[in-house]
């Protein structure tokens, strides 16, 4: 048994799960304050890594110039696509919603490959690529940036619904619109917000994915990896999101771990969440944390 | 008709002979007037389905939701048409509905729940709004954990507690006794006149307890199947046979039941 390979994919495991988490706590909060169940969470990461990328190789940009732009862009598209596309299917059946967040998922991934071509591009270089040592394994610089914003996101997501004003009505309009209503809360802004954060963060997290690898259209895939993520966790809960994300992140790496040292099956890492997920649904189909009375999707 | 002597000033509600459609068809409210004095208690009684819950939403636009509009007739609030505005912007004016049932956020603290009522105000520093509600409840102080576990009488507190954090000029309280022990919603009508009394908060009332809200309120209306069937100021209706019959229990002479029946059906208001 190798172990320091077995600690190496653990590592990355967590690195990977943190933003598997994040990306479930975008989807979750679109899912809890507006239910809307939404397929296109994946193109969300891969418009916000193009748009960033386009402006620094387009534009030449510097990045500290780029990224805010490319922020304030995904606010106004998450709030643009809330009001123009999502707002006047409220009151339609669940399955009509579900089949149009499909229908932007495969529009915007073919916009994006129409525009931007089907070959992952790199980033300018903004952060060394050198590796740190954490407990004897080699980590590169930019997994280890890319899990300290992963928390940094989290750490503000848990002061956001706790503390903030907007944050306490997002949660109120989750709990019951008619009483959020009652409280002066407008619903119609809730619904914009909630889209506009999620399509932010992750566009943040599409970026960073993005500095490692390089954007291309598999990081559209993360919004597929995010429904295991948050079926384990529940779909209603923000925690779960967390929870389901790093458990999720860590099963795929130890899937491969195992399918390199003993089974050679090739690729069992992108197919074990799925595994993973059928069986979930089978045990407990409202996952760890979520609300047992729940839509079947 | 004698008005309550607070009505030399123009009402600050004057509701004209509304008619509320659900869903387009279903006619519920068929020309329902009345008027609420500012600083007063006014009571709207009548049996289940009359349209008393209705009027209320109409009043604070929570129609809108429930796919109901009104469709004839005018609100006037401070003398400026509200009738079919978005509810938030009611409730910026000025008009808060505690509504049927409670309906606090259960997930939630008793002062994120709080916090939440003072949603449409700016200011930062709620702790004396705090204060004053921890003053005429000093029970919810001590209450920490989620909303949900908190007992009927408390979270009808509590919802009344949100509505004061607004600091509104009005309060539409939908049922406040719904559910709770005799002893409860004598304190919880205690708290609602002293605070009428003390913020000179106007009050709307809609109940079942006919015999509690008479006695809290200045003026009453009865409702009737969608109709303003009789109003009168609180003597006037607590001294009323009529009333003292369906309403109050008893009054008046015993009578056997199979007379009481017939009554019934003689006398109906409509």
């Amino acid at each position: 048994m190798n172990s320091s390979l077995l600690g190496q994919l653990l590592i990355n495991g967590l690195i990977i799960g943190t933003l598997y988490g994040v990306v479930a706590m975008c989807f979750v909060l679109i899912y809890k304050s507006t239910k809307v169940v939404n397929f296109a969470q994946g193109e969300f990461l891969l418009i916000g890594a193009w748009t960033c990328w386009w402006l620094l190789v387009r534009f030449e940009l510097p990045f500290w110039a780029g990224f805010p732009l490319t922020l304030c862009f995904m606010v106004v598209f998450g709030i643009a696509l809330q009001v123009l596309v999502l707002r006047p299917m409220i009151g339609e059946p669940i399955i009509s919603v579900i089949m149009v967040t499909i229908g932007l998922s495969m529009f915007f991934q073919s916009l994006m490959g129409w525009m931007f071509g089907g070959f992952p591009r790199p980033y300018p270089q903004a952060f060394s690529t050198e590796s740190i040592d954490v407990f004897g394994l080699q980590v590169q610089t930019p997994y280890v940036m890319s899990m300290v914003i992963s928390l940094v996101i989290m750490a503000a997501f848990y002061y956001f619904f706790r503390f903030s004003k907007a944050g306490l009505a997002m949660r109120a309009t989750a709990f019951n619109q008619q009483v959020a209503q009652s409280l002066g809360i407008s619903v119609k802004n809730v619904f914009a917000g909630a889209w506009a954060i999620s399509a932010v963060v992750s566009a943040l997290a599409g970026i960073v994915i993005g500095m490692v690898n390089g954007v291309s259209s598999a990081l559209s895939f993360f919004g597929i990896k995010v429904f295991p993520a948050v079926i384990l966790g529940g779909l209603d809960s923000i925690v779960g999101a967390v929870v389901g994300g790093l458990i999720i992140g860590v099963l795929e790496n130890l899937a491969e771990f195992v399918d390199g040292q003993y089974l050679h099956i090739g690729n069992l890492y992108s197919v074990a969440p799925f595994y993973a997920l059928v069986i979930i649904l089978m045990i407990r189909p409202y996952g760890l944390f979520g609300t047992k009375d729940i839509e079947r999707i | 008709m004698t008005e309550p002597a607070v009505s030399a000033a123009p009402p600050l509600l004057v509701v004209n002979n509304i008619e509320v459609v659900y869903d387009e068809v279903i006619l519920v409210l068929r020309g329902v007037s009345l008027e609420v004095p500012q600083g007063s208690i006014v009571t709207l009684l009548g049996p289940n389905g009359a349209g008393k819950s209705t009027t209320l939403k109409a009043i604070s636009g929570l129609l809108r939701s429930e796919d109901g509009r009104v469709t004839r007739g005018s609100i006037s609030y401070h003398g400026d048409e509200i009738a079919n505005s978005e509810p938030e912007k009611i409730v910026r004016r000025g008009i808060f509905q505690v509504m049927e049932g409670r309906r606090i956020i259960e997930d939630m603290t008793v002062i994120e729940n709080l916090r939440l009522g003072a949603y449409t105000r700016r200011t930062r520093n709620l702790t004396d709004d705090m204060d004053q509600v921890f003053s005429y409840f000093p029970r919810l102080k001590e209450r920490t954990g989620m909303a949900g576990y908190l007992s009927g009488g408390e979270q009808q507190m509590l919802a009344i507690g949100r509505a004061l954090m607004a600091r509104p000029k009005m309060i539409l309280l939908d049922e406040p006794s719904m559910g709770l022990s005799p002893l409860l919603v004598q304190e919880v009508f205690e708290i609602i006149r002293t605070i009428n009394r003390e913020q000179g908060i106007t009050m709307l009332l809609v109940e079942q307890n006919a015999n509690m809200a008479l006695r809290c309120a200045d003026y009453g209306y009865i409702m009737e199947s969608g109709k303003i069937v009789m109003d009168g100021t609180r003597e006037e209706l607590l001294n009323n046979e009529d009333i003292k019959q369906f309403y109050l229990g008893g009054g008046g002479e015993r009578r056997a039941f199979k007379n009481l029946k017939s009554y019934k059906r003689r006398k109906r208001w409509l």
